[in-house]
This record gives structure tokens, C-alpha cells and sequence, in this order.
């Protein structure tokens, strides 16, 4: 009898879910653009099915040389039989239609390293197609472009397997209605498609590095996943455009602190808290390099201002010039694209220029009631100026807070505050 | 736990760039953005007036030092876009931060070119 050691099957333990994660979305997206768009559940059956076998035939026989290959191998095999089933369904079922199919099936499936980047580009454009809602899109490309299972995004989403399998069918369905193709769009359309694709991707990130869920090696793999597909973006000269540039920078710049925002036990720790030395200064320089590469055309996108402030704030020392170039970006900003964020961190800044009684006038006239943030804001802004005030600001911002993390930093906040006398 | 490389298209990928490399990559950036922002939509850039030292002068040649109380509303700035249409200046209003403020208000007016009708 065969023996498998104790070593392999360990061994084989982390190596499935392991190629699952890079090989599953390159399998699917290759057959999918073999079979089009609207055969996406087909493309997906045979690439479980090819994980399957590998689970199955590896337990038995141990490890192949190259597992990779191997499942390319078996992936092209099981196509080829799915095609050879329809073919001959077709053929007994209406034989008098058979004449009027065009032999498009060629039987060679092409899982060449240019082919499978090929297809997983035109899958990123054919997921975040306009017609689904943000969601679905972060979903769908959680699932079929970074080879996320069930329940990671469920997970992630903080849901349950059944609504998001019901989440993914219908966006599926929608898209099969909508005649959506796996077709980069042409020169021409490309800059508006890939509007949606870069915010998807915005969106992935934020899901990582916002989220409200604690597992951080969860968070960080969303965050992972997002530069990754943005970085094929930048690697294929038709979709290396400067808005891409700037995002890839400004995740760059984000990620740069994900070491030193968590200590040990899970817990958040503040920006002016952190241990500078953790911070990663490859991704900072890479960050730097992504938005140099993007300044460039006539068009300025909110992500080269983002970017730009997420570089001034990688540098620490606080210095005047700094602040007010900060602001002006922020003006900028808030000038091409407005949002609650974007004015509250205005604010903020302006208390670094202007002082903090300037900033509290500008923060009242806002009213955001139902944001924790803007009461985190005041909090800060009353902090030294009038603690009863910030005690208030930073109560009412707890009532309103969901996430754990939030809820940490706002009771650190008030335990923190000097007693008011 | 899983590890993913990241690999990236850097200028040069064996070393991190250098203290100098980033300052030029930055400067760089900066005057980038300093010249679209010229350039761009708004014709000037448009600016916050201050009112330290601001004076009022009345039709008698009174002038006064503000605040301005007897004024109920006081101008905080003015910026100056490229617009085809008075709609689409409004446009451009509307996505402006001063109306976050309750009460406040933004006018729209076109600019006298000195031609007859204006």
C-alpha cells in the first residue's frame, strides 16, 4: 500500500487552499474567455472541479512535480470534455441546428503566462461592468479575480455564505442580461471603463484597510489583493494610464504603515503613536516612483491628489510648509470631488495651519450628525481648548461607532482627557 | 497565514530609491500638479478674503472698520471658473464645500468682458 508521509500531507494541507487563491481566478478567467462571458458558471465548475481532483488524486498518490502544471493539465482536460459533452448533446438533441453553430470551440485552451494575464484584465473590466452595483463588483472580483472563497468574503463583508452566494448569482445574472463581453474596451472607451475598475479597486483596499472586521491578515490580503490587480493594470501598456499610477501610488503609501497600525495584540494604535521604524520605506519609495510616473497629460483624478496627500503623510516632522501644502491639496480635492472624508480632514488640517478655534467654527457649520467621524473631529478639536466639550464630541461619536478598533481608540480618547477643573 | 509577492515595475528594482531620488520624484510631482491646477478649470485660482484690516466705505465716503455688522451676510471668497453655460458654472457650485454650511450661499455671475452688453 502507498504511504503518504506525515510531512507531505501537511505539506498538501497548506499547498490546496494556497493555489487555490493564485490558480483558481486564472483558470477560471482563461476558460471564461474561451467559452465567453455568459458560460462564467461553466468556467467556474471546471475550475472547482479541477481543485477537487487535485485534493482527491494528491491525497492518494502525494504531490505531483509541478502542482501548477498539473492542474493547468487536468483544468484543460476537463474543458476539453465539457466540449466534447455539448458537441455531442448538441449533435443528438438538434442535429439540424448543428449546421448553423459555428465551430468556435477550438480545443486547444491557452494557459500561457500572456494569455492568463490577458484574460484576467479583461475579466477585471467585465466584472466591474456599470450595470452591477459596487458590492456584487467588489464580490465578484473578490471571487473570480483574487480567488477569494465563500466564506472569506462573507467574512469580509460580514455576512453569511447565503446571502453573498445570492449576491454573486444574481450580479452573474445580470451580466450574462446585460450581454456583457470579455473584451477590453477599444482605445476610445477605455478611460471611462476604467473609471469604475479603479474604484472598485479604491473600494477593495478601503474593505482592508478601513474594515471593520479584526482579522488583520483578512484586512491585509484584501489590501494585497487590490495593489495586485492594480499593478496589472500599470503592466499592460493600454491600461498603464496616469489615474492608475496615482492609485497604485497611494495604496503604495497607505500600505506603507500596515505594520505599525496594529501592535501585537490586534489592537489599533494611532497614527502619532506609531513606531516610525516599522513603517515600510520600499513601499514609500515605490509609492513615490507610482506617483512620479503619473504626473503627467492634462488630467488631474482625485487619486494624484490622494496620493499626494497620503505621501505628506508618510512624512512625519511636522512642519508649517507642510501643513499648508497639505491644505492645499485638500482644497483641490474637495474642488474636483467633494466628500464628508475629504472636508472633515480638511478641517483638520486647517487646525494644524489656522489654530484649533478656526477649525472648531468651520466643523459647526457642517452638521454632520450622523458621522462618527465628525464628532471624533470636534473631540480632537475641543481636546486642550474645552475638555467637557471633547468628552461630549467623543461620546456621541462612540454612540455611533461600529467597528471594535473605533470603539478602542474613543474610549482611549476620553480616559485620556486631562480632568476638566 | 498566506505570503504574497508583490512585484512591481520600479526604474530600479534592486534598492529602495534614494532620500534624493524621492525629493526629485516629488518635486517633480508638485509642480505637476501646480501647473494643471492652473490651468485647469479655474481660469485664476480664486482666493479666501481676509478680514483683518478690511474696511467698509459708505455712501458718504464713511469708512469703517469691519466686522460687519450691519451687513447680514459677508463675502469669504471667490474663485473664477470656465464654464459654456451659467448651468454649468451652478454645476460647479454646487460641488463646492462652502454650502455644507447651513446658510450659506453661493452667487453665480458672469464676468463683464468690457463688450456692450455687459
Amino acid at each position: 500500500m502507498h504511504c503518504v508521509s506525515t510531512s507531505q500531507v501537511m505539506q498538501q494541507q497548506e499547498i490546496i487552499p494556497h493555489l487555490f487563491r493564485t490558480e483558481y481566478r486564472k483558470i477560471v478567467s482563461v476558460l471564461c474567455r474561451h467559452f465567453g462571458f455568459d458560460q462564467i458558471a461553466v468556467a467556474e465548475d471546471l475550475a472547482s472541479d479541477t481543485f477537487a481532483t487535485a485534493a482527491q488524486t494528491w491525497g492518494i498518490k502525494g504531490l505531483p512535480p509541478n502542482p501548477t502544471a498539473w492542474l493547468y493539465t487536468v483544468a484543460k482536460n476537463k474543458a476539453k470534455n465539457y466540449l466534447q459533452r455539448d458537441m455531442v448533446f448538441n449533435n443528438k438533441i438538434s442535429p439540424e441546428i448543428q449546421n448553423t453553430i459555428p465551430q468556435f470551440y477550438e480545443t486547444d485552451i491557452d494557459l500561457s503566462p500572456q494569455n492568463i494575464n490577458d484574460s484576467q484584465l479583461r475579466m477585471m473590466f467585465a466584472i466591474c461592468h456599470p450595470s452591477i452595483s459596487t458590492e456584487a463588483q467588489i464580490g465578484l472580483s473578490l471571487r473570480i479575480l483574487c480567488g477569494f472563497g465563500i466564506d472569506e468574503i462573507a467574512d469580509a463583508f460580514l455576512s453569511n455564505k447565503e446571502t453573498i452566494n445570492k449576491r454573486l448569482y444574481r450580479a452573474k445574472e445580470k451580466l450574462r442580461e446585460e450581454k456583457v463581453s470579455i473584451d477590453l474596451p477599444d482605445d476610445k472607451q477605455i478611460d471611462e471603463r476604467l473609471a469604475p475598475v479603479l474604484t472598485t479597486i479604491y473600494l477593495l483596499f478601503n474593505e482592508g484597510y478601513y474594515s471593520i472586521n479584526t482579522n488583520t491578515t483578512l484586512r491585509k490580503d484584501l489590501c494585497l489583493e487590490a495593489m495586485r490587480l492594480c499593478t496589472m493594470l500599470v503592466e499592460n501598456p493600454r491600461t498603464n494610464k496616469p489615474p492608475v499610477n496615482a492609485l497604485l501610488s497611494l495604496m503604495c503609501f497607505h500600505a506603507s504603515r500596515f505594520e505599525a497600525r496594529t501592535n501585537k495584540n490586534g489592537e489599533p494604535v494611532l497614527y502619532d503613536d506609531q513606531d516610525i521604524s516599522l513603517w515600510d520605506t520600499d513601499l514609500i519609495s515605490k509609492g513615490a516612483y507610482f506617483l512620479n510616473c503619473s504626473a503627467t497629460g492634462a488630467e488631474l483624478s482625485k487619486y494624484h491628489l490622494e496620493a499626494t496627500i497620503a505621501y505628506w503623510r508618510t512624512q512625519k516632522p511636522d512642519t508649517p510648509e507642510k501643513w499648508q501644502i497639505v491644505l492645499g491639496l485638500y482644497d483641490q480635492l474637495l474642488a474636483l470631488s467633494y466628500s464628508p472624508v475629504a472636508i472633515l480632514n480638511r478641517i483638520y488640517v486647517l487646525s494644524k495651519v489656522n489654530g484649533k478655534e478656526p477649525a472648531i467654527i468651520e466643523a459647526e457649520k457642517l452638521y454632520l450628525t450622523n458621522d462618527q467621524f465628525y464628532y471624533t473631529l470636534l473631540g480632537e478639536l475641543y481636546t486642550g481648548i474645552d475638555n467637557q466639550k471633547a468628552k461630549q464630541n467623543f461620546e456621541q461619536a462612540l454612540s455611533l461607532a461600529k467597528a471594535d478598533t473605533d470603539k478602542i481608540v474613543l474610549r482611549r480618547k476620553i480616559e485620556n482627557l486631562p480632568s476638566f477643573y | 497565514m498566506k505570503e504574497y509577492m508583490l512585484i512591481f515595475r520600479h526604474q530600479d528594482g534592486s534598492k529602495i530609491a534614494s532620500p534624493e531620488q524621492m525629493q526629485i520624484w516629488m518635486q517633480q510631482t508638485m509642480d505637476w500638479l501646480g501647473a494643471i491646477a492652473a490651468k485647469g478649470k479655474y481660469e485664476g485660482k480664486g482666493d479666501g478674503l481676509v478680514f483683518d484690516g478690511a474696511k467698509v466705505v459708505h455712501h458718504n465716503n464713511v469708512v469703517t472698520n469691519g466686522p460687519f455688522g450691519e451687513i447680514k451676510e459677508t463675502l469669504g471668497g471667490y474663485v473664477i471658473v470656465k464654464a459654456n453655460s451659467v448651468d454649468e458654472a451652478v454645476e460647479f457650485a454646487k460641488g463646492s464645500p462652502i454650502l455644507q454650511g447651513e446658510g450659506n450661499t453661493i452667487e453665480v455671475r458672469l464676468l463683464a468682458k468690457g463688450d456692450s452688453v455687459h
